[in-house]
């Protein structure tokens, strides 16, 4: 969807701020909010492209007034909601008012590290030849999906180059709609600045992306 | 994000339960905690271990002893450059948000600088959680369109003639910066070499810190 997340390219957002010596969290409750999205996935059943779909899919104001982990908090709320594990009204009232929802699994204490330490590979091996060759020139697809995908708005309709190919990748646009993993050929699409940003645009500059298969066109 | 500044605030003024969006913020996330754990969706306990895991055992030293090993051991380094995830799963850094790890390399005629446009994807198992201005509107926006203004807000100015990469995260791939080894460091060990390697520096908005810098 192209949202507010969706932001590339943008003007107005003005200078970066870094802050000396950042804690990990700013407060206790970032550090709850974060662990709950964490340990929610098992019960909840959702994989990481439908959590990006639910925290991106906002009205612009709503995403960008709410810092990083309200809008975790926010797309956590929504998943939860969707699946029939809490109510809006519990989530509001601020207490049980129905029953669990019956044979969720949860995340016990002991396997915590081993589930991180192993993350959740999205490689898969092929079932078709790749389309396209490194060195290849390539244009984006002028796409907008209403549903997520991860082909950012500035790099639709240009040109660029294949710099690697990763193999095999589930699909993030279709994996976020729960219907399989469609996996496809991912690539490194790299462009010239000026492609991008016009001619005036710094000659050394050059940007890249990663792009599955169907986000490519011949040229 | 704009709430940054109430991040702040409430980081200071974390026992005032005043009437402020934070602290409702805090309270909903207080209740929503005690909802899942009456349900029996998640057990504090698992809660506790995934904060400590992210504020203790996983962050920049991580990806700085990667660094200061490529730096130190020229086979490390060409393994480091083949299969990044291999390389780095050798000092036991591996799982979540790394699965599929891509390590770039700064030379004199090119500098790489990494983002997620989209989101907040970045390399955890060797730089933690992103800090909050990697997240923000200000550097997602810029960083592809206007890397080296960037770079200035960073106290960074590299030479005209350097090729800026800029790599958006847009899928499951994870990109580490190779930051140069600064100059003067010959016979230094991988611990020496380990106090000039800063988190900026491995996420392509800074440079390592030079000989005589470092405490």
């Amino acid at each position: 969807m192209d949202g507010a997340h969706d932001m590339g390219g943008a003007k107005g957002f003005g200078p970066v701020v870094p802050e000396p010596n950042e804690p990990v969290f700013h407060g206790e409750w970032e550090r709850r909010a974060f662990a709950l999205t964490v340990a929610m996935s098992r019960p909840g059943g959702w994989n990481i492209d439908m959590s990006r779909f639910a925290r991106e899919n906002r009205p612009p104001e709503d995403y960008l007034s709410k810092s990083y982990f309200q809008i975790w908090l926010a797309g956590l709320e929504t998943l939860m909601i969707e699946r029939g594990l809490v109510t809006s009204e519990e989530i509001e009232a601020g207490k049980v008012l129905s029953p669990p929802k019956p044979d969720v699994k949860t995340l016990p204490p002991q396997d915590v590290v081993p589930t991180i330490r192993r993350g959740a590979s999205t490689e898969r091996t092929p079932t078709s030849p790749a389309l396209f060759a490194v060195g290849e020139t390539v244009r984006m697809k002028e796409i907008h999906p209403p549903t997520h995908t991860r082909l950012p708005q500035y790099v639709r309709g240009h040109l660029g180059t294949i710099e690697l190919n990763h193999g095999c990748h589930v699909f993030a646009d279709l994996n976020s709609l729960g219907v399989g993993e469609n996996p496809q050929w991912l690539y490194t699409v790299r462009f010239d600045g000026p492609e991008l940003w016009g001619k005036d645009t710094d000659p050394t500059l050059s940007i890249s992306v990663d792009a599955w298969e169907s986000y490519l066109e011949r040229v | 994000m704009t709430g940054h500044d109430h991040d702040h605030h409430d980081h200071h003024h974390h026992h005032d339960h005043d009437h402020s969006e934070l602290s409702e913020t805090e309270l909903r996330v207080r209740a929503l905690e005690s909802i899942l754990t009456e349900k029996g969706y998640v057990d504090p306990a698992s809660l506790d271990l995934l904060i400590d895991l992210y504020e203790k055992k996983i962050g920049p030293r991580n990806g700085i002893r990667v660094v200061a090993k490529a730096w130190s051991d020229p086979a490390y380094h060409a393994r480091l450059m083949k299969d990044a995830t291999a390389a780095i799963a050798e000092l036991d850094y591996s799982g979540r948000q790394g699965e599929h790890m891509v390590v770039v390399e700064n030379t004199p005629a090119q500098h790489n600088m990494v983002v997620c446009t989209l989101c907040s994807c970045y390399p955890h198992p060797v730089l933690g959680l992103p800090p909050v201005w990697y997240k923000s509107a200000p550097y997602r926006s810029r960083a592809v369109s206007d890397p080296r203004g960037v770079l200035q807000d960073f106290g960074v100015a590299l030479p005209e003639t350097t090729k800026i990469r800029v790599w958006d995260s847009t899928a499951e791939i994870r990109y580490l910066v190779l930051p140069m080894r600064p100059e003067g460091t010959d016979g230094w060990s991988a611990e020496q070499l380990a106090e000039l390697v800063t988190r900026d520096s491995m996420i392509g908005t800074g440079l390592p810190k030079q000989p005589g810098e470092t405490a």
